[in-house]
């Protein structure tokens, strides 16, 4: 229990990961909410990979972590960026209402 | 068990803890600017934790990048628009129980496979690339070294794709609003001496 071991880590992420996927569940009419549920679930990811590249002596989770932390960024950006633009629209970020291209 | 396994330990579960518990705060606060503070919060608990691991570096850059920048930028947007958030809670309570649900099973399905798996012994010697001894070079080094030689294409594309990124961001949001004075240089290099400049000539005591 206080030998600190990999499953510790893997735990930790699971977890993070779950939060993320049942915050996209439970607020389902906020878009900003869901971006940052997106983040905790990239986040998670990349503590999986830290612990990994650490526990298996190996550095190359670290650099996909990093890419990864690179991605999460510019995702963030032009997700905001469609949000902002979406509110100067239709004054509104409630997701029910994006559904203009449904044909 | 020695001082230092204990001192981790500690550390360990206060960092993981708080990043849960700021987690669920993320999720289920009423304010999205909670959410935020609360996200930044579990992104400084997870940079403790890469500390722990010994990933210094990343750290760092989650610091940096993610407290400095992405949760920033998050911030600026909630505070910029103007939106009635109680409305936007109301389905909150409709949505519970199938969140729930999703998220049980995705963590038992996870802690089954946590609790059913082993690491290859000859794991050790598979690595693509090994980790130096900490004396010999530091962590930053080490992951420069490897990121500048084996992954420098994965490095460029991800330069690629944060070039991308900032020129979508800027095309999406960039309008041209009426009745806003601004500076058009290139109207100011081609003005013309003849249609800019009057000469008049004044005659005495009678004015222009």
């Amino acid at each position: 229990m206080l030998q600190i071991g990999l499953a510790h880590y893997l735990t930790v992420a699971a977890i993070l990961f779950t939060l993320g996927i049942f915050g996209i569940f439970l607020n389902r009419r906020n878009v900003i909410i869901i971006l940052m549920s997106i983040e905790l679930i990239l986040l998670a990811v990349n503590i999986n990979f830290v612990a990994f590249s650490s526990f298996l002596g190996d550095l190359v989770g670290q650099i996909f972590a990093l890419l990864v932390l690179t991605v999460a960024a510019s995702e963030a950006a032009i997700g905001l960026a469609i949000l902002v633009v979406y509110f100067r629209n239709r004054g509104s970020i409630a997701v029910e209402d994006i559904n203009l291209m449904k044909g | 068990m020695d001082v230092g396994t204990l001192l981790q330990a500690i550390c360990f579960y206060a960092f993981a803890g708080v990043a849960v518990a700021s987690g669920v705060m993320v999720v289920s606060a009423r304010n999205p600017v909670h959410s935020v503070l609360f996200l930044i919060l579990a992104f400084f608990n997870a940079a403790g934790l890469f500390v722990l691991l010994g990933a210094d570096f990343l750290a760092m850059i989650l610091v940096i990048v993610y407290v400095g920048a992405v949760a920033v930028l998050f911030l600026f947007v909630v505070m910029m628009l103007d939106i009635n958030f109680v409305q936007l809670r109301h389905g909150f309570m409709q949505y519970l129980p199938v969140g729930a649900l999703v998220g049980l099973v995705l963590l038992v399905e996870l802690v089954l496979v946590f609790g059913a798996w082993t690491l290859s012994p000859e794991i050790g010697s598979a690595a693509a690339a090994p980790m130096p001894e900490p004396a010999q070079v530091t962590n930053t080094a080490a992951l420069g070294l490897l990121l500048y030689t084996h992954y420098i294409y994965a490095f460029q594309a991800a330069g690629l794709i944060l070039l991308v990124a900032m020129i979508g961001a800027i095309v999406l949001t960039l309008r041209s609003r009426e009745g806003v004075r601004r500076q058009k240089i290139s109207q100011q290099v081609t003005r013309r001496r003849e249609a800019s400049v009057e000469i008049v000539k004044v005659r005495p005591r009678q004015g222009v």
